[in-house]
């Protein structure tokens, strides 16, 4: 299965792909209108170190914590790609406890969001693999067949 | 065909329906289920409360999953005894089921200790199951005046999922802070002072000496009207079953890596059992959800012929009240390291360069780095803790352990 990956290496840290991520639902209008003076709530985030940068989303894992630990059973799978009923979460955080990656970013009085590679809303690739500038971001297909 | 009973229909026991089926998709499965409805979410009652869920999306599985894995229901029974040696089950209306592999699943009931006067307290309720919940909720009214006995996990949240309900609140415990089995002092003070401010009232450090009617006498001098009384003192694992056979027994059903019991072909899952806490290096009763589905599956797959283990049960909360989140896991031992603002306290413990513990209050943030690393018992060789102790990134590890994490399929 296709998967998000980050060539840290490549990585400018411009954090453009927060910023496609939160504009890709949103659809037609432009993104400077769509975000302009708005808190964005991406579900792709750049993570910062001293000399380093890299963005990190759902790892869509094989034997996934979170669907597992999931008081209201959410998150479940479906063709590999881990995915939430919105309708179902109750902002328990029980899984940003257990996500070993940091992919879940809580929203203030929102339902639990996660990257679900963009399947539903653009065509072929997610929006923060086409957006990006240095194509530090790749949609591909590493490893395993499911 | 291997025949399957499961007793109990809790999430442990839907994971181990799952367990069973990722092997074995044959044998008859039954399962006693005490509670008539299907399994359901059981940490979402206070939510229901709340409103901020429904009967429908409570329910854990759809409503065919039972049809859909062969699976027979008997709703409204419980177990009674189990014959080791004849494998054979006896519920409470003389049924006789046979299995060839058992789980019990059966979960843990509510514990109320003697207090004085309680048989004359007209409206009181426990706050652990669908029924409780609907039950409580029934008795409700706006003018209600409601005391909680246990300002517990399951006494807060059920104040909480009441609070907009009725016309006050009153939460009581013998300990001196709020949430005493996961919170330090300080968190605990946190906590409470945000719950104050929502308008819960707290009387800690006393207890109920006695009740007449509608009012709690308590130990410290203080007189408590009230309308409705919720005990939530605490709860206690469902071991009889085992334990009137000879099985192994602590607090809980004790269990090995594969949950398989004292007993041939018995397995334990879930809140009555007692398996290994990796924090503590000992079986400890975890009575969390996620534990209660790793659980149930892993005792599945090997009741079906399979072969699993489950070795990375720990203590885990995740808690929050009107938006403030208190994340919790592992042991609080070794040295600590503190980051604290107005509003929010994070406090790591460290020992023999491993992370084993934290407390986390209003700084829930990828908090799951750090919870994999006591999980996966990862030596802090070579990851950056003065930067990991101010946020919790995939940053503090080596570009090699990134590339591991990150890099391929996990």
């Amino acid at each position: 299965m296709k998967r998000v990956y980050v060539n840290e290496e490549w990585c400018l840290g411009c954090h453009l792909c927060e910023y496609n991520c939160a504009f890709a639902d949103m659809g037609g209008v432009s993104m400077a209108s769509a975000l302009m003076g708005k808190e964005i709530h991406p579900r792709i985030h750049v993570e910062e170190g001293d000399a380093i940068t890299f963005a990190v989303s759902c790892r869509h894992c094989t034997d996934p914590m979170c669907m597992k630990s999931c008081i209201a059973g959410a998150i479940y799978r479906e063709d590999g790609v881990v995915k939430i009923r919105r309708e179902r979460c109750v902002s328990c955080f029980t899984c940003v406890l257990v996500c070993p990656y940091g992919a879940l970013t809580p929203v203030e009085g929102s339902p639990m969001q996660k990257c679900e590679l963009c399947l539903s809303n653009t065509n072929g690739k997610p929006a923060c693999v086409t957006g990006c500038p240095n194509h530090a971001i790749v949609y591909e297909e590493r490893g395993e067949s499911l | 065909m291997k025949r399957y009973v499961i007793i109990g229909n809790g999430v442990a026991a839907a994971g181990c329906i799952e367990g069973i089926r990722s092997v074995d998709t044959e044998g008859p499965i039954t399962v006693v289920s005490a509670e008539k409805h299907g399994v359901y979410c059981r940490p979402l009652i206070s939510y229901y409360l709340e409103g901020k869920t429904d009967l429908t999306k409570m329910a854990y599985r759809p409503a065919d999953f039972y049809e859909k894995n062969g699976a027979e229901v008997l709703y409204g029974r419980s177990a009674t005894s189990v014959d080791k040696d004849g494998k054979t089950v006896t519920l409470d209306d003389g049924t006789v089921l046979s299995y060839d592999a058992l789980c019990v699943a059966a979960g843990s009931s509510p514990f109320v200790p003697p207090m004085a006067g309680l048989d004359t307290v007209p409206e009181k309720f426990s706050f652990l199951t669908l029924d409780d919940t609907l039950a409580l909720e029934k008795a409700l009214f706006p003018e209600a005046r409601v005391l909680i006995v246990g300002a517990g996990l399951i006494g807060l949240k059920c104040a909480e999922g009441l609070l907009g309900r009725v016309a006050s609140i009153t939460v009581c415990d013998l300990a001196d802070r709020v949430l005493s089995s996961i919170l330090d002092n300080e968190c605990a003070a946190l906590m409470q002072s945000h719950l104050e401010a929502h308008g819960m009232h707290f009387l800690l450090s006393d207890s109920v000496a006695e009740f007449t009617g509608k009012t709690a006498h308590m130990k410290n001098g203080a007189e408590v009207p009230f309308d409705i009384l919720v005990l939530a003192v605490g709860v206690r694992a469902n071991i009889g079953l085992v334990k009137d056979i000879g099985g192994e027994v602590g607090r809980g059903i004790l269990i090995d890596d594969r949950m398989a019991t004292s007993i041939p072909d018995i397995y334990a899952a879930g809140d009555c059992a007692e398996g290994y806490d990796l924090s503590i290096g000992k079986t400890r009763v975890l009575a969390i959800f996620p534990n209660a589905y790793m659980q149930g599956h892993t005792a599945g797959i090997n009741m079906a012929g399979g072969t699993e283990e489950f070795k990375k049960g720990m203590p885990m909360n995740s808690i929050g009240f009107f938006g403030l989140h208190a994340m919790t896991a592992g042991s609080y031992e070794g040295d600590l390291y503190e980051e604290k603002t107005g509003h929010s306290i994070k406090r790591l413990y460290v020992k023999d360069n491993h992370l084993k513990g934290f407390l986390l209050i209003g700084c829930e943030e990828r908090a799951g780095i750090y919870t994999s690393l006591i999980r996966e018992q990862t030596p802090l060789d070579g990851i950056d803790l003065e930067l990991l102790k101010k946020h919790a990134t995939a940053a503090a590890f080596s570009v090699e352990t990134r590339r591991k994490k990150f890099g391929g399929v996990v």
